[in-house]
């Protein structure tokens, strides 16, 4: 998976899954842009399932200074 | 004479207050007086009516679960057992809960009170709300760390969605320091740069317990919040003012952790939809690409050099052929024309006509003879009939 995909919270990733489904289904895309946002999605979407298979709840504590 | 010491008749009673069963678990009702918080921890107080009084005692660890509306004056009810209290030779009432009874009206018009002014002041508006954040990153919690509240929050966001990081900030959620504390741990919150939300937990309790929720100071720290605060304080039942000024109230602390972010088997199910979808669409956009590909190479053998040479070819073919049955053509029609001018030039042969039977007339001088005023009476003209000629002179 390319690193820049890697590096996205899963809002981001889930967005722009969605935005390039929705853009794929317009239609109208040359083959060549449709195969490269075929694959992307699919790095995407695989990115989105490793994050939630894989997440485990984090817990910080912010205390009073003195 | 029988004598006891002090010591044993006292140990005595003890012993006849101990043995007895009702008053080991005991409620008590009247008004709080001579009440002492001593710096022990322990308060100290009496209960009475219009005719008796009763000598309290509540331990420092019963007090931090004891009510925040208490004071002297109220009218509470109180639990515990009735023991003696040897070295002063007097009885009294180990408390271990108190209620308050008469104060409840009292709390209840505060209530109203807070609540008509705050949302005089606009601050309950829904226009006041703010969106929730559809994945949120980071979650300030604000509870107690010994709270279930908190180990509720933790196991429903574990199971639910595990990418958020939790922010606790611990402050008391009762009693009278609560709502210092829990404005001190909302600014607290409030310095966070990335912080997505708050959620405000407390369990249950009672009207009393969960009154820090129900202090003006509070309510406005909550409002001022620069994040969007869910607030699951109490019960289902249980309204205070946080959860009017909150933009969202959630009935329990577990709810809020629910109403804060997406579940993660729902997240599953989208992912699958979002991945079915882009297979079609790819598998579509791949069909079509594939249609239009046939169709430009029809379009392209349409157009093709080869197929233009075939035609002209065609052309060509057509053109000779036409030339050819235009030659042919020609040539009969000149055949036929010849052959009618030799038949008029044979109709036309004076031979020909003499044949037919008729004879040309001419004078001696060969002038051809076409009618009588040529000639004169007793003049000799010449016929020549088809083979041979007369001489015949004119007679009349």
């Amino acid at each position: 998976m390319r690193d820049d995909i890697k590096q996205l919270s899963y809002e981001e990733a889930y967005q722009e899954l969605e935005s390039l489904v929705a853009r794929l289904e317009s239609g109208e895309l040359p083959l060549e842009e449709s195969v490269n946002l075929f694959e992307r999605g699919q790095s995407l979407a695989a990115h989105c399932q490793a994050l939630l298979e894989a997440a485990e709840l984090k817990i910080q504590l912010v205390e009073a200074a003195e | 004479m029988q004598s006891f010491t002090v010591s044993e008749l006292t140990r005595y009673i003890r012993g006849l207050f101990d043995a007895d069963e009702a008053l080991a678990d005991v409620w008590a009702r009247g008004e709080i007086s001579n009440l002492t918080k001593a710096r022990s921890g322990h308060w100290y107080f009496s209960i009475k009516d219009a005719s008796a009084q009763l000598r309290c005692v509540m331990f420092r660890h019963a007090t931090r679960r004891a009510s925040a509306g208490l004071r002297a004056g109220a009218e509470v009810l109180v639990h515990g057992r009735v023991g003696v209290y040897e070295a002063r030779g007097e009885y009294q009432l180990y408390a271990d809960e108190i209620l308050a009874v008469g104060g409840l009206g009292d709390l209840q018009l505060q209530f109203e009170a807070l609540k008509a002014k705050l949302a005089a002041e606009g601050l309950f508006d829904p226009a006041r709300k703010r969106d929730l954040p559809a994945f949120p990153k980071r979650i300030g919690v604000l509870t107690s760390p010994a709270a279930a509240a908190w180990q509720d929050l933790q196991n429903v966001l574990r199971r639910r969605y595990p990418l958020a990081e939790l922010v606790l900030s611990p402050s008391l959620v009762q009693g009278f320091e609560a709502p210092a504390q829990i404005v001190m741990a909302l600014e607290r919150l409030n310095r966070l740069r990335d912080l997505d939300l708050v959620i405000i937990a407390r369990g249950g309790g009672s009207l009393e317990d969960l009154w820090c929720f129900n202090d003006e100071s509070v309510a406005r720290a909550v409002a001022d919040c620069r994040v969007p605060v869910i607030s699951g304080v109490g019960h289902e039942v249980d309204f205070t003012i946080v959860d009017f000024v909150a933009d969202l109230r959630a009935p329990t602390p577990s709810a809020a952790a629910e109403l804060a972010t997406p579940n993660r088997e729902d997240l599953l199910l989208d992912l699958d939809r979002l991945r079915g979808d882009l297979t079609s669409l790819h598998a579509g956009a791949l069909r079509s690409n594939g249609r239009e590909l046939a169709r430009l190479r029809q379009g392209l053998r349409f157009v093709s050099p080869g197929r233009a040479i075939v035609a002209a070819r065609a052309q060509l073919r057509e053109s000779q052929g036409r030339l050819w049955r235009a030659a042919q053509f020609g040539l009969e029609r000149r055949r036929e024309r010849l052959a009618s001018a030799n038949q008029a030039l044979r109709a036309a042969n004076p031979a020909q006509i003499l044949g037919r039977g008729y004879a040309i007339v001419r004078d001696d001088g060969g002038a051809l003879i076409r009618e009588a005023a040529q000639v004169s009476k007793n003049q000799r003209l010449n016929i020549q009939l088809s083979r041979d000629r007369i001489r015949v002179r004119v007679d009349e």
